[in-house]
């Protein structure tokens, strides 16, 4: 390589690191002013912050309805995991080792909700419980929610199922287990790692979904559309605290996950696995 | 090796719920797309394409798609112009760094979507941090009430979070470019410019357009942003839909405006992966 390439690839190299530092502060901008701003005594904005307190974190701990709506949304998350479980993982056995009529229309149409604006499947499971006179409440949002994301869990245990090797189900069957068995002996715990990191991603998804709950709620509200609530009323750095809480909580979630995960191999496409699933929140 | 019977039990289940939750919802949007609403509210089972004539003959509804899809593109375009080059930073030039760079890509999107929309309200309001940062430092002497309830703060939330969407798939794709072609190149006498433009480019072209559809697709559809932040010249299509849904009680025009936007959106889909298998190398 001539002298004068390496010197400009030493500029590019300092461009993109420069650019770099710009993206990542633009991408951490907004959430440094939520966390400042939930001990800020006079308010959502106002440069500079002022009076620094905890106060707010004092008036959400005795905030009920914020409560309330967080235990609905830890409900709604679990039930929507399960129901997303129950169906994804067969669903990814399935387009992995059955044929049947329709078998690619089955495939598109799981994945769907994925990469469709929320609003679109929210609005068509709308016309289909008004259709069937389903009075709207947790459970629609639970079957909303449930519906979307095996998607999720499919895409997950396919990944799994594609490393998977059958030699072990084969040595299983020949040896007079049976399905049952086999499937609980040695699919399951060779699945493991995807089901889990399906699960914790299916559960954060739903706690943070709201574009399909905002047409599917009944009475009672979800975190999310509790905050949309209160956005519309006016707002206080309450909404900061609560924010501020969740993403410690997902961060948490996140080293937990890598713990597990790097047990496992860790590879670049987790990446392209996540952008078809974090699309939701 | 699978009986007939197993492959039965993964397959039936599945094959009902999503029939029931995902195939019939979407054809009853189309069914309703073709009903009307009448004067009192209720839902007349006559066939007509009345709201897609409705929707040809009035021009807010077009101007409205046209100034989504318009925002969308932009969104895209400024995700893209952040996304590609940090992809490549990381990629080709972070070195050992790069999986903390990665993770700190990946961080932003746990904080919900609701959430970020609504702190960049807090930044951009009249009282927001924005417009007194500015005062406190004298540059301007009044709030600028451009920042908020506009076209820019949209396009600037939404790009906001749909960047690391456009990273993540551009990233996997420059990962999987064998590191020896990149050599070749360079060892053959091309420049880092001819490198890029004629090696690396080309192959991380199914990440740019899957990245590109995701951006597009979503923000396309998206009403919550516009809702918070747009203020009335930044109305969206999915704004329209949502009152048609709600106040406005006209369920099968809104149906109708939800199955265009279903066709376009599944159309961009199967153009992206058909240039996507076209660029991709094996």
């Amino acid at each position: 390589m001539s002298t004068s390439s390496s010197s400009s690839s030493i500029k590019t190299s300092r461009w993109l690191a420069f650019h770099a530092l710009l993206v990542f502060a633009f991408l951490y901008l907004p959430i440094a002013i939520l966390i400042l701003y939930s001990f800020n005594g006079q308010g959502v904005g106002g440069f500079p912050p002022r009076n620094l307190t905890l106060s707010w974190y004092r008036i959400l701990f005795s905030d009920a309805p914020i409560w309330d709506s967080v235990l609905n949304s830890l409900l709604v998350a679990a039930a929507a995991m399960l129901i997303a479980l129950l169906f994804g993982i067969p669903a990814a056995l399935a387009v992995d080792r059955a044929n049947f009529p329709g078998k690619a229309l089955f495939r598109r149409l799981v994945l769907l909700p994925l990469i469709l604006p929320g609003i679109i499947t929210g609005l068509s499971l709308l016309m289909l419980f008004r259709v069937a006179e389903v009075k709207l409440s947790l459970l629609t949002i639970i079957l909303g929610h449930g519906t979307a994301l095996i998607s999720v869990a499919t895409t997950k245990v396919f990944a799994g199922l594609q490393k998977l090797n059958r030699a072990q189900e084969e040595a299983s069957l020949d040896l007079g287990a049976t399905y049952w068995q086999t499937f609980w002996r040695i699919t399951v715990p060779n699945l493991k790692l995807s089901i889990i990191g399906a699960a914790l991603l299916i559960f954060t998804l739903s706690m943070d979904e709201i574009a399909v709950s905002f047409f599917l709620i009944g009475r009672d509200n979800t975190l999310p559309l509790e905050i949309w609530g209160r956005l519309r009323r006016g707002i206080t750095p309450e909404i900061n605290a609560i924010s501020t809480i969740i993403f410690m909580f997902s961060l948490l979630t996140i080293v937990v996950w890598y713990r597990l995960r790097t047990r496992a191999e860790v590879t670049p496409e987790i990446g392209a696995e996540l952008v078809e699933t974090a699309g939701r929140s | 090796m699978f009986s007939r019977a197993y492959r039965a039990a993964i397959t039936v289940p599945p094959l009902i719920w999503v029939a029931a939750f995902l195939l019939v919802p979407y054809l009853l949007m189309f069914c309703y797309s073709f009903w009307s609403v009448s004067e009192s509210g209720i839902i007349i089972h006559t066939w007509s394409l009345n709201n897609y004539h409705e929707l040809l003959t009035k021009p807010v509804y077009w101007q409205t798609l046209l100034r989504s899809m318009w925002i969308a593109a932009r969104v895209t375009f400024f995700s893209m112009l952040l996304g590609y080059p940090l992809a490549y930073f990381l990629s080709l030039h972070a070195g050992s760094r790069k999986d903390l760079y990665y993770q700190l890509v990946i961080i932003p999107l746990w904080v919900s979507y609701l959430v970020r929309a609504y702190a960049w309200k807090t930044i951009l309001g009249t009282d927001g941090v924005m417009n007194t940062l500015l005062q406190y430092v004298h540059l301007t002497s009044h709030p600028l009430d451009f920042l908020l309830y506009s076209p820019f703060a949209v396009v600037l939330t939404l790009t906001h979070i749909y960047t690391p969407f456009t990273f993540l798939p551009i990233y996997a794709s420059l990962e999987h470019i064998p590191r020896n072609l990149v050599e070749a190149s360079h060892d053959l006498g091309a420049t880092p410019q001819q490198t890029f433009w004629r090696v690396i480019f080309p192959l991380s072209i199914p990440g740019v357009l899957a990245g590109a559809t995701f951006a597009f697709v979503l923000s396309l559809g998206d009403f919550l942003a516009p809702l918070l932040l747009g203020g009335p010249s930044g109305i969206m299509i999915s704004n329209i839909v949502v009152s048609l849904f709600g106040a406005a009680y006209n369920w099968p025009l809104g149906a109708a405006i939800s199955l265009c936007m279903l066709v376009l959106v599944l159309a961009l889909i199967f153009f992206s992966e058909r240039l996507e298998k076209k660029w991709s190398f094996s």
